[in-house]
């Protein structure tokens, strides 16, 4: 039996409605249980010493005076723990050319970076491991850093790691067709400069591991504040030579990830290293200095990009010449790349055109590591394509919702692969577009921006089509040899009394997993959400499965677990049919009774079923299979991603004397397939939004020339907050993908992906008629007001 | 990080709290609503502080009215001067300037005399004494003393206050029949320090402008003033380029500051009614 989503009557129509969050109500009320909230007996706290050089040799480190103090327990240099745990090198064999070093725990020999971890201290209290960490004498010898993206290949700069030759991580082109003669032949050709800020993810609980070893079981415990348990513990069970079933990973409530928590870090892999050398619990707990320093950053992008079309305002060719510093090392073992590698995927996304071309040059540089963050490269391609597009139709005098009308692919024109080479299964990009036209009144808000104009107020409106990578599947890392599951699974259970458990691979950072989780096992059992109880985020009972990246949870881990629901749905039916001498196929479970399917007549509540099976199962035919827990994996095949699709429009006022932007108003029509909790899609949407708005207006992570940071604290560092932000207005077009029975696309990075160009092109509509534009994020006041001019440059 | 500090002791009167302060021995330092205090100490700015809480001293509270002057506690919060009604009718400048610093949380902890003595130069209090013309009073193991605020502010993060001083309360003449005050800056986000900011007070025909952000301590902008006195806009917004003298730093750049203090100065004359 197939579930009729379109039927919202249908029994156990859980699927598609708003029910609350089960765990809402207990982190509300404080009783949430975070990494830094576990205490156990013998555990201790390890403070590190980081490098305050961008680049220096350690030449010398002096201990003693450390290892003196009476809370001073151990002090472990990165030689120390090289004994004990093996490096590793974010690469992947499928990124050609592709070049990293080996990266320690804490680094050896040299320090790459400001805030690279050296040495670490261990003490009975944090305030004894930070006391003993000033202690530490280490005697730095500084060396040239090289801190600028376009100048990092120059035969003049200095060579980060002399074996390579040069600072070249991984260099890539996506090209096809003929883009130097249809550049040269076309009607129209409209350049532009592009710049995203490097920024990071800020989550409200920073990282924090919590390690124990237990020699005599051979057993590593780690709570840790992460996204992807499974692949944390296969890789430190590598690194630390431990079976992986020795290794178990438990990542209960996490405060936010965003990407920032599904890498691996150094400190926290020091972290686990010392507790095996300790045998007992060690505690690392960021704080907001070394969140800045140490968290992944991201989206440090410079960009110069072309764009050719014909008389009728045709889109004909794109050309992206794209440039990424990614401080130091590769990350861990997703490797640096991908932000750039999706850049080459995602320019043009949207639209119908035949010729392509955009190369990516990954550095290195001696900054921070930067890696994937919510939306992993997609606002900074979006921008650029919605960038040029814009400008393309300024020039040629076409309205921006008029060009796109022409050039998006037709709704009706899938399956297709793109001049990028992207599969697409099926896409709404007219519909969605209709959509936004409709919910803002696109006509009247421009009457409304030209009447205002004539007083002397500058608002503009700017619009960003986008398409967005969700449900990956094995080719995005596991062909690459990481050890990275891109499958995922659910197991559930039922228990006597007919309530249910279900144990999924996928983990809730907050977003709303194991609500969504609830939701498809009830409707999937037949039972009401508030009987299923969901486990997430523990190795050790959890199906393997990847945890939370790239939208996939309610995708795959969703589908997953609408199987397993099935399955056992199919259990209980075939145990009743047999105490019931009825026909499996004749009979439902409505919520939590077992019913006539064709009448609705109640037969047998689950409790019965359950009683039955698990204390009387010598009343059932002998050899009747009663497993009433089933477990389930899904992965995608047919399509390596299972892209979605929207448009976002923003809407804002230019201050022309102080190039203060203020955000009136934001639109997002996004299709991620199966809605399965409209309200918990439209939160993903809104904050993901939100953090594209930083991204336009706010976020940017400085560093001076010789790779100093300067903002390492959120007085400097502009998160957006809730006083700057506009009302946004969600709608949703539904194309489910037929990968799955469930249908669901990814939700969670679409908001960011979009925004950061939406405020772009909304920005630039509005100080056109004043000369100049910009395209160098973020936009902040002063940026904006050099850019018309008002003051000097 | 942790905070490193040598101790905590809570003063019971402004005497308590001197002779606590001079048995620290140098390391002491006054601790009031923490805003300031407590987040450099947790960013490391500072160890071994041995704090003197002043916070319980009733001595330090309340606001009155003396002769024609309002008598402002030192440990007045925030919140109690956006809220207090002698301050609305008397000092309104003060009333306004409060909703601007940061937030609730924030305003319902830190107090005026905090802000006076931290002397942060893109905090709102210390520019609007300087436009308030008022009179700072200090009492320390030598006695009390009174100053000025234009004398009082010395540089970055500096004041004419020792050390060992408390900061008691802070005097300002009542605003006359007619007196108009406005306070306007611009800031990244609602709530953050600004990028620059003017406090006015028209007394009479005079006018007297305190800038916050646009230097290194609160400036008084006598040529703007000037300017304005002649009721001559155009002129104040050029002179006060060079009353000004902001810094570069991430958020801004000196030159743009500069910029927005003559954008603020003119939006204020107009809010003012100041005849071009
Ligand atoms: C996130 C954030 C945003 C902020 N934004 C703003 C803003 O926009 N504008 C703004 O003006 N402020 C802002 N502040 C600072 C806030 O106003 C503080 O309350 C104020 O600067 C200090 O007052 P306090 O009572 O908290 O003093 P404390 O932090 O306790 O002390 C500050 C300093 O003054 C000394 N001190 C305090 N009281 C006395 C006294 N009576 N006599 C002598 N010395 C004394 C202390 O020894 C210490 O050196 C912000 C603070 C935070 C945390």
């Amino acid at each position: 039996m197939t579930i009729r989503f379109e039927d919202p009557n249908r029994p156990n129509s859980y699927i598609g409605r708003t029910v609350p969050r089960p765990n809402a109500g207990r982190l509300v009320k404080g009783r949430g249980r975070y990494v830094d909230d576990i205490l156990l007996p013998r555990m201790v706290h390890v403070a590190f010493v980081r490098s305050p050089y961008a680049h220096a040799r350690i030449a010398a480190i002096e201990t003693s005076q450390a290892k003196s103090l009476s809370g001073v327990l151990a002090v472990f240099t990165g030689r120390d723990l090289a004994e004990v745990c093996t490096p590793w090198e974010g690469r992947l064999a499928h990124l050609e050319g592709m070049k990293t070093p080996p990266q320690h725990p804490l680094a050896v020999e040299r320090a790459c970076w400001v805030g690279e971890p050296v040495v670490a201290v261990v003490g009975r209290t944090r305030a004894d491991a930070e006391e003993g960490a000033a202690m530490v004498e280490i005697e730095f010898e500084a060396l040239p850093a090289v801190t600028d993206i376009r100048t990092a290949l120059d035969p003049e700069t200095p060579v980060i790691h002399e074996a390579f030759g040069d600072n070249l991580c991984f260099r890539k082109t996506n090209e096809k067709g003929e883009v130097d003669r249809i550049f040269a032949e076309a009607h129209t050709v409209v350049e532009e400069s592009f710049k995203t800020a490097r920024h990071t993810g800020v989550t409200l609980e920073p990282r924090v591991i919590l390690a124990d070893w237990s020699e005599a079981e051979g057993e590593m415990t780690v709570h840790v504040s992460n996204q992807a348990p499974h692949m944390l513990q296969v890789l430190l069970a590598s690194h630390l030579g431990i079976p992986e079933s020795g290794v178990r990973v438990i990542c209960g409530d996490v405060g936010g990830s965003f990407g920032v928590k599904v890498h691996v870090y150094p400190d926290e892999v020091a972290t686990a290293a010392i507790a095996k050398i300790l045998g007992r619990p060690v505690k690392f707990s960021s704080d907001r200095l070394e969140a800045f320093t140490s968290d992944i950053h991201a989206r440090d992008h410079e960009a110069t990009g072309r764009i050719a079309l014909d008389e009728t305002g045709r889109i004909l060719a794109f050309d992206v010449d794209d440039w990424t510093g990614i401080g130091p090392y590769s990350i861990y073992p997703r490797t640096s790349a991908v932000e750039g590698l999706q850049v080459t995927n995602l320019i043009g996304g949207p639209y119908e055109f035949d010729h392509y071309r955009c190369r990516t040059s990954v550095v290195f540089q001696n900054k921070g590591i930067c890696a994937q963050y919510r939306a992993v490269g997609h606002p900074v391609a979006v921008a650029i394509t919605e960038g040029l597009v814009d400008k393309a139709a300024a020039q040629m005098g076409l309205d921006p919702v008029e060009i796109r009308r022409r050039n998006l692919i037709r709704d009706d024109a899938y399956p297709r692969t793109t001049a990028a080479g992207l599969k697409l299964e099926a896409l709404s990009h007219h519909k969605s577009l209709d959509a936004l036209i409709e919910a803002m009144d696109y006509e009247a808000l421009r009457s409304e921006q030209a009447s205002l104009r004539e007083k002397g107020v500058h608002r503009g409106i700017g619009i960003a089509s986008f398409i967005e990578l969700t449900n990956p599947s094995p080719f995005m890392y596991g062909i690459g040899g990481a050890r990275i599951s891109a499958q995922d699974g659910c197991t559930v259970r039922m228990d006597p009394d007919g309530s249910v458990v279900a144990l999924t691979g996928v983990t809730e950072q907050g977003q709303g997993t194991e609500a969504i989780t609830a939701q498809i096992v009830a409707e999937a059992v037949g039972v009401s959400p508030g009987m299923v109880r969901i486990v997430t985020g523990d190795t050790r009972v959890t199906p393997f499965g990847g945890g939370t990246w790239a939208s996939r949870g309610a995708g795959i881990g969703g589908e997953a677990a609408l199987q397993a629901g099935r399955a056992v749905r199919g259990q209980v039916l075939a145990v009743a049919a047999a105490m019931l001498q009825a026909n499996a196929k004749d009979l439902d479970i409505r919520d939590g009774i077992v019913v006539d399917a064709g009448t609705g007549a109640e037969r047998m509540p689950l409790a019965e079923i359950g009683r039955i099976v698990y204390f009387r199962g010598d009343t059932l035919p002998k050899g009747l299979p009663r497993e009433l827990m089933q477990t389930r994996h899904f992965l995608t095949s047919d399509y390596p991603y299972a892209f979605t699709n929207g448009v976002q429009a923003s809407y804002v006022e230019v201050d022309a004397e102080t190039g203060f932007v203020k955000l009136l108003k934001h639109w997002c029509v996004e299709d991620c397939g199966r809605i399965i909790n409209p309200l918990l899609v439209d939160e993903q949407i809104r904050g993901g939004i939100v953090q594209g708005l930083g991204a336009a207006l706010f976020e940017e992570i400085c560093y001076d020339e010789a790779g100093q940071l300067l903002n390492g604290t959120m007085a400097d560092y502009l998160v957006p907050m809730s006083g700057e932000m506009p009302d946004m207005i969600i709608r949703h077009v539904e194309t489910p993908t037929a990968e799955s029975e469930l249908g669901a696309k990814g939700a969670g990075e679409a908001g960011t992906a979009g925004a950061p160009a939406a405020v772009m092109n909304a920005i630039n509509d509005a100080i056109r008629p004043l000369g100049g534009s910009v395209t160098h994020m973020p936009f902040t006041p002063e940026r904006v007001l050099r850019a018309i001019g008002a003051i000097g440059k | 990080m942790k905070a490193s500090i040598g101790g905590y002791a809570r003063a019971r009167s402004i005497e308590h709290a001197l002779s606590l302060f001079a048995e620290a021995d140098g390391a002491g330092r006054y601790l009031a609503g923490g805003q300031s205090l407590v987040a450099a100490l947790n960013l490391g700015a500072s160890a071994g502080d041995m704090l003197v809480d002043i916070s319980g001293i009733e001595a330090l509270r309340g606001v009155r009215i003396e002769g024609d002057r309002l008598v402002i506690g030192a440990l007045t919060r925030h919140s109690e001067i956006e809220r207090n009604d002698l301050v609305a009718r008397h000092v309104p400048l003060l009333a306004k300037a409060a909703p601007l610093i940061a937030h609730d949380a924030i305003r319902n902890r830190g107090t005026i005399g905090g802000s006076l003595s931290h002397a942060d130069p893109a905090a709102e209090y210390p520019a609007c004494a300087v436009a308030l013309d008022a009179i700072f009073n200090l009492e320390g193991p030598n006695g009390r003393r009174d100053v000025a605020a234009s004398e009082f502010f010395k540089g970055l993060f500096e004041t004419d206050r020792a050390e060992d001083e408390i900061l008691t309360a802070v005097s300002v003449p009542v605003a006359q029949a007619g007196e108009r005050h406005a306070i306007l800056e611009l800031t990244r986000r609602s709530g953050d320090y600004a990028l620059a900011g003017l406090a006015i007070v028209v007394r009479g025909d005079r006018h007297r402008i305190g800038a916050f952000g646009l230097g290194d301590r609160p400036l008084l902008c006598e040529g703007a003033m000037a300017a304005l006195d002649r009721g001559d806009v155009d002129a104040a917004a050029t002179a006060i380029a060079d009353d000004v003298d902001p810094m570069s730093d991430i958020q801004a750049s000196a030159d743009y500051r500069r910029h927005l203090a003559g954008v603020v100065l003119r939006r204020l004359a107009a809010e003012l009614g100041v005849a071009r």
